[in-house]
């Protein structure tokens, strides 16, 4: 298991490496050049000339590629060209503010999946069996633009329940420690805050769940119904088991590694797919912080903001396969 | 037994979680550190706190717009949206009016002007304090001038395109800028420039403090100061600029608001559900098709910003058919403004003739618009050479803009009467930057664009937009006519106002006739606002002063 782990986290290497490669040259065969960007309509050739040369972007790319990596070496994520500030410094707030939204996802999405998923298995072809799974086509399929949207009209036009957008009451802001605002208030023991920044929690993280949690449900169904239809399923109820411990416990373990997996793609998702969330909610997330870098060719921010949620995704399904063993104990891992 | 290795996993992880977030705390912002006012800056920052405990936020003013700002020293940026926070913190040496581009004093209380036109001299006001505590004084204007005129060229755009460029350059306008006095500061002109106060009095050209500006240095632009009504206090990016009230601005019993945050919403629609909710006092942008859901809350009003824009389809004049003036005036023919008004900016918007806006002193209403006619553009084509008609590529921005709120439906619009006159379009778009770049590297066949006036001056359309001087730059139609630029330059440097006017007359009916774009509307941009709000004044330009701005 030990060896196991360091082997996956040896291979992180080359993955990460290939990362840097495709980002860094992918984002240079867009057309637009930052010099350009950042100096605006009204500059001059020249001035576009000698910033080019300031940045570094008039050297050959090679060269430009093996700064990178030698920046990369000494852990250094580089500089914003847009606000001159080191990234490492300012993606933290980004990150953060993703992660919890993020994190509140997960939970709802979990929760309401899998627990969609074992009733409808429980109770096949019954009325809730089919109306959960047509909500979870339609959750799949539906567009989060228009879902957040429908979120904001109802429950905060017209019934006034929910702030429509943002991650706290600006007039009352969160004084901010750890940037997890959850966490932030709690620790100042601001109760009302807590509780203005679950309210803006709520919206946007039962948007981003809505297609997670479809795609849970759905693979909690069958991977249960094939458990269910099982010798020893037949045994335990056979002995008379309640058939709740039937279902939570002697079902639900076999059938929760292919949820597993699907956990730990869609987190994955969640993490760096939350644009269009973060946009409609106005979220100060990762997933926004990279777009605007796309829109200034502020290089360094994409290439090591990509960096950080592709190592974060590598991560979580690291994490995934190393629970698969914890909670399989056929599954080994030598 | 396994349940426990499980839960210890989870603790694991969650450990892991606190030890990323122990090694970032450090990087949590820095508070603005501003010398000697810094005790100050915390006494309102306690007041702030305590009012938002009392929850009487009614002194606290929430503008909702569309995107963050770019930079805070407002001689480095372009944007609109960078501009309308700095306007707020500087001033400059003379102002707007409040909804027209009339000069009015400012941080200079009177000024002369010698008869040749080379001279400028301005008695600046007494007593003002930069929010530092320096003194503003005549040396300060000049610290700042100086600054601008010796702008490496990779900053200061707006100085070097209001004033023909830097120190050195061959058609720099400010050849000196001396303090004469404490109070008195003299501009030696090295040829008269009829805008120029016009010019003086561009947001851009704010007056930031000299002790500050040394201090800071590169980051001065996140630590902005200057003497204006508000005081900059946090700026979170992508998210927020919280500015609080400058308690010792020279206008008497101004500004009346305690605070102002700016917070980034960049969904059309959502912004204006956050102001239904009463999430949000002012909501910037709001599209045209939303008016009349602000117009059905009763706790909500409308403002209508006076309309300085054009939008505008331009045809790349150096590209072949659109080489042809016939064309360009068949294409002019073909095009259906007001149904494209009455769709898209629920009539909030006038058909344009001339890329001048009406408000625009020199505008010229003589000028007959080509009408709306299928017939008339097919014969055109057919002297033209192109009877049956030709393929071409049409571009349609990615992004609303104020003036041209969904480019993308405009452009199917203009696609399907093209297409009955025979010329078959396609309908191109790319993002934002990546569009104005190709644009600009006249690369397109015929794209949307548009323009939202600097200064009320036509010099800043007609010049700026279809001068020779500009191909590469903001004249993206590639338009280049000889006669045109003669009157052009003589008009930017005509002291004779009426004189000007004449000559900007003249220009569009030379444009007019060469048909460089097809000009398509001037629209009224619309903000919502909660009914309470007063003395809110839309300015023309984008940009306005909240210094007046209360709740009732």
């Amino acid at each position: 298991m030990f060896s196991y782990t360091i082997r996956r986290l040896l291979m992180l290497i080359p993955v990460l490496f290939g990362m840097t490669f495709i980002v860094f040259f992918m984002i240079r065969a867009i057309p637009g050049d930052p010099a350009q960007v950042i100096l605006g309509q009204l500059a001059t050739e020249e001035a576009i000339n000698s910033l080019r040369a300031e940045l570094g972007l008039d050297q050959p790319w090679f060269t430009q590629y093996f700064e990178y990596l030698k920046q990369l070496f000494t852990l250094d994520l580089g500089e914003s060209l847009r606000t001159k500030t080191e990234v490492s410094e300012e993606i933290w707030p980004y990150l953060a503010a993703t992660f919890e939204l993020s994190f509140v996802a997960l939970i709802i999405a979990v929760v309401v999946g899998v627990n969609a998923g074992i009733i409808s298995a429980w109770f096949q072809k019954s009325w809730f069996d089919y109306t959960a799974m047509v909500v979870a086509l339609v959750g799949v399929s539906m567009p989060i633009f228009w879902l957040g949207l429908m979120e904001q009209w109802m429950f905060s036009v017209q019934l006034d329940w929910l702030p429509p957008s943002k991650r706290e009451n600006v007039k009352n802001p969160v004084e901010t420690i750890t940037h997890f605002y959850l966490i932030d208030t709690l620790i100042q023991g601001r109760m009302d805050q807590f509780i203005d920044v679950v309210k803006h929690l709520i919206m946007p993280g039962i948007a981003l769940a809505t297609i997670p949690m479809a795609i849970i449900a759905r693979i909690t169904r069958s991977s249960m119904l094939e458990v269910m239809r099982s010798d020893y399923i037949r045994t335990a109820r056979a002995k008379g088991q309640k058939m709740f411990w039937v279902v939570y416990k002697h079902s639900l373990k076999n059938a929760v590694i292919p949820v597993l997996t699907v956990i730990g793609l869609q987190t994955g998702l969640l993490l760096g797919g939350a644009i269009l969330t973060e946009t409609i909610f106005s979220w100060p997330g990762i997933g926004r912080y990279i777009y605007n870098a796309i829109e200034f060719r502020d290089y360094p921010v994409i290439q090591s903001g990509i960096l950080i949620v592709a190592t974060i995704f590598v991560m979580i399904n690291l994490i995934v396969d190393l629970l698969y063993a914890l909670i399989d104990p056929r599954i080994k891992y030598n | 037994m396994k349940k426990k290795s499980l839960f210890l996993s989870l603790v694991f992880i969650f450990i892991l979680g606190i030890a990323l977030v122990g090694c970032s705390t450090s990087t949590t912002e820095n508070p603005p550190e501003q010398g000697e006012t810094n005790d100050n800056n915390e006494e309102t920052n306690d007041d702030q706190n305590q009012q938002s405990e009392d929850s009487s936020s009614e002194s606290t003013l929430v503008f909702g717009r569309g995107a963050d700002s770019v930079d805070l020293d407002p001689a480095l940026v372009t944007d609109g949206e960078s501009i309308k926070v700095t306007l707020n913190i500087y001033d400059t040496l003379v102002k707007y009016g409040d909804l027209d581009t009339s000069i009015e004093p400012s941080l200079a209380t009177d000024w002369t002007t010698s008869d040749d036109g080379l001279t400028y001299t301005f008695n600046l006001r007494e007593g003002v304090k930069f929010h530092d505590g320096t003194d503003f004084n005549a040396e300060a204007v000049v610290y700042n001038f100086e600054r601008w005129a010796n702008g490496d060229k990779s900053s200061f755009y707006y100085y070097s395109s209001m004033f023909g460029g830097f120190k050195g350059d061959e058609g720099h306008v400010i050849q000196e800028v001396k303090a004469v006095d404490e109070l008195t500061v003299e501009f030696t002109l090295s040829r008269p420039q009829a805008p120029f106060l016009q010019n003086v009095a561009m947001p851009p050209f704010g007056i930031a403090s000299p002790t500050a500006l040394e201090e800071y240095g590169e980051s001065f632009t996140e630590n902005p100061v200057g003497t204006g009504p508000f005081v900059f206090q946090e700026w979170k990016r992508n998210d927020r600029i919280v500015l609080v009230k400058n308690e010792n601005y020279w206008m008497e019993g101004y500004p009346k608001l305690e605070s102002v945050i700016f917070v980034s919403i960049p969904d059309n629609a959502t912004r204006l559900n956050e102001l239904i909710a009463g999430e949000i006092d002012i909501a910037d942008g709001v599209s045209p098709n939303d008016n009349t859901r602000v117009e059905e809350e009763s706790d909500l009003q409308l403002f209508v910003r006076p309309s300085m824009n054009v939008g505008y389809l331009g045809l790349t004049n150096t590209r072949p058919p659109f080489d042809n003036k016939l064309v360009r005036q068949a294409l002019n023919h073909a095009v259906d403004k007001e149904g494209i008004i009455a769709a898209f900016y629920s009539g909030q918007a006038v058909p344009a003739k001339n890329p001048l806006p009406p408000v625009i002193a020199g505008y010229n209403d003589d000028i007959d618009p080509y009408p709306y006619d299928l017939e008339r553009a097919k014969e055109l084509l057919a002297e033209a050479g192109y009877a049956d008609g030709f393929e071409m590529e049409l571009w349609a921005m990615p992004v609303p803009r104020p003036y041209m709120p969904d480019g993308q439906k405009v452009a199917e619009v203009i696609q399907n009467s093209f297409a009955q006159i025979g010329v078959s379009a396609k309908i191109v778009s790319y993002e934002w930057a990546t569009y104005l770049e190709k644009a600009r590297n006249g690369e397109a066949d015929a794209f949307l664009l548009g323009w939202t006036g600097d200064n009320g001056d036509a010099d800043n359309f007609m010049y700026v937009l279809l001068d020779k001087d500009n191909i590469g730059s903001n004249n993206y139609a590639y338009y280049s006519n000889d006669q045109l630029h003669d009157i052009l330059i003589d008009a930017q440097s005509n002291p004779d106002q009426a004189k000007r006017e004449e000559l900007y007359k003249q220009a569009q009916e030379i444009i007019h006739e060469d048909a460089p774009w097809i000009p398509l509307v001037h629209s009224t941009p619309i903000l919502g606002g909660k009914n309470n709000i007063k003395d809110f004044f839309a300015h023309p330009t984008g940009s306005q002063s909240l210094t007046k701005v209360y709740f009732e």
